[in-house]
């Protein structure tokens, strides 16, 4: 469990980032925090590991206070996934996933035959091992880096907009693997994402973030949909346009889902049928 | 083309490469000084160079100092330097002022090889753990090595150019027979020593392009293709993942 208590951070420039935010991000879920660019998702996200500290308030995990760990040994046992994956260039796939073991002093066959293990679970063919980040498609350097994450095995994975610079479909793909992944692992899994309909596909927990990283609303997904808390987040939703805003539409008898655009989007049936 | 007959003659005469004010030993001491005055200010430049590049602090100091060292007249220098110190102390003052000549440019080559690399690449060092060393020695230095090996390539040609002046101290090296030839009126010697210098300089900066292959490890380059349009075909090919991609390794 991840605690933000009343969490302020002041930059050196005088900015307030973060606004007295209070989360509670319970274990082997995914919390998703989403917000408009500038909204201080990330540096919240970043609080975690202490890439950043706070100015005041305490964040605690399992209990424990981060300001008395030290932080390379705190981000040794925290996952840390990036957008644009931040692999070393000059290190081999291989050698990229099993850097954070390495540095603990796990020796360097056992290291190695760990990542090929890690390879499997986010689905890279074996054989892309010896290459080097430059000759992967950016869908593999996100996995690897996905990987890399999981390395050490850790309890808390950080994911700052790990799919924000893929295409489209190889996004949606990566996201599916998320899924699997953390059906089969449970970490606690911290997203960070502007796409609000990632963070509805991902998140066990949705944070909907303004300004200041003050908090607009949290939930479900489903909870969130079904009663947006203010019209920041309806707008932010989309919960009146688009494909959220589905009617009914008969057509010989059956009734038919049409979303804001006009477009079919399905068929309306028995729940337990689905 | 008198001249040049003049310059392959005393070159190729057997007696210029007898005795001790051979051709030979005047390579030696040039080299020997160029060597020396590199050395020393790789010692010098690169921990700076790494410092400013690491921290991104004193950036503009030494980009100040790097550049006005550059303006100094190295001539002026050491006879001002072998003036203040006293004729024993020749030998130091040439190197001090060969050192000056080579600092600024292993300086800016050793601080903007680490300025160049991906600010995300370092903050994800960072944020897996790394301490401030680890990411200095695992991933600063080995991204900065082609940077700093171009500089050391600058002012080793540099150097061994303005090693010449050694000659006016009396300390010998290939400026030596440029000096004599002055005093003899032997434009052949001069044009020989100038051309030797020549080689000299064009056979080191071989030697730099040759440790530029070797020295710098394979993913240093890999990660240089980013842009695989502007890579060699046979590059692209490397740098191309085959069609084993995505949909199969799902």
């Amino acid at each position: 469990m991840i605690e933000f208590r009343s969490i302020s951070k002041r930059f050196a420039d005088g900015t307030l980032a973060v606004d007295g935010f209070s989360l509670v991000i319970p274990s082997h879920r995914t919390t998703v925090l989403v917000g408009s660019s500038g909204c201080g998702k990330t540096t919240l996200l970043r609080m975690i590991n202490r890439m950043v500290d706070a100015s005041s308030g305490a964040l605690e995990i399992d209990g424990e206070n981060v300001s008395s760990i030290e932080p390379v040994a705190l981000r040794r046992r925290i996952g840390y996934v990036m957008q644009n994956s931040g692999l070393l260039p000059h290190r081999t796939v291989i050698d990229n996933i099993a850097t954070v073991p390495r540095l603990n002093g796990v020796p360097r066959a056992q290291a190695r035959a760990r990542a090929l293990e890690l390879m499997d679970t986010v689905g890279l063919d074996r054989a892309m091992a010896r290459r080097y980040p430059a000759q992967l498609s950016g869908g593999q350097q996100q996995r690897v880096g996905v990987a890399r994450g999981l390395a050490v095995d850790p309890n808390i994975l950080l994911m700052d907009e790990p799919f924000g610079a893929v295409d489209p479909i190889v996004r949606a793909e990566l996201q599916q693997e998320l899924l699997r992944l953390q059906r089969e692992l449970g970490k606690t899994v911290v997203f960070v994402t502007h796409d609000i309909d990632e963070a509805f596909l991902l998140g066990d927990q949705v944070v909907i973030l303004e300004k200041g990283a003050s908090i607009a609303q949290k939930g479900t997904p489903a909870e969130i949909l079904a009663n947006p808390a203010s019209d920041f987040v309806a707008s932010f939703i989309g919960a009146e346009r688009g494909k959220r805003a589905l009617h009914l539409r008969e057509v010989d008898g059956r009734r038919i889902l049409v979303d804001g655009d006009g477009a079919v989007a399905g068929r309306l049936v028995e729940a337990d049928s689905a | 083309m008198n001249l040049f007959l003049d310059a392959f003659a005393w070159l190729l005469d057997p007696a210029s490469w007898q005795g001790p004010s051979s051709i030979a030993v005047r390579i030696g001491e040039h080299l020997f000084y160029t060597a020396l005055a590199v050395l020393i200010g790789a010692a010098v430049a690169i921990p700076v160079g790494w410092l400013i590049g690491h921290t991104g602090r004193g950036r503009e100091i030494a980009v100040g100092v790097a550049g006005a060292a550059r303006a100094l007249p190295s001539f002026g220098l050491l006879f001002l330097f072998v003036m203040i110190a006293g004729v024993l102390l020749r030998g130091p003052s040439t190197i001090l002022v060969l050192v000056l000549l080579a600092v600024p440019p292993i300086l800016a080559g050793a601080y903007a090889g680490l300025e160049v690399i991906d600010r995300r690449v370092i903050d994800a060092a960072r944020a897996v753990g790394m301490t401030e060393w680890q990411i200095l020695w695992k991933v600063e230095v080995p991204l900065g090595l082609p940077l700093l090996l171009g500089g050391l390539r600058g002012g080793t040609l540099q150097v061994v150019a303005t090693a010449v002046l050694a000659a006016f101290v009396n300390l010998g090296g290939l400026g030596l027979p440029i000096v004599e030839g002055i005093a003899l009126r032997d434009y052949g010697r001069m044009l020989g020593a100038a051309m030797l210098i020549i080689a000299l300089a064009l056979l080191l900066d071989a030697l730099f392009a040759v440790l530029d292959r070797v020295a710098i490890p394979r993913g240093v380059r890999a990660g240089r293709v980013t842009d695989v349009r502007t890579a060699s075909p046979r590059r692209r090919a490397a740098a191309d993942p085959p069609a084993t991609t995505e949909k199969e390794t799902v």
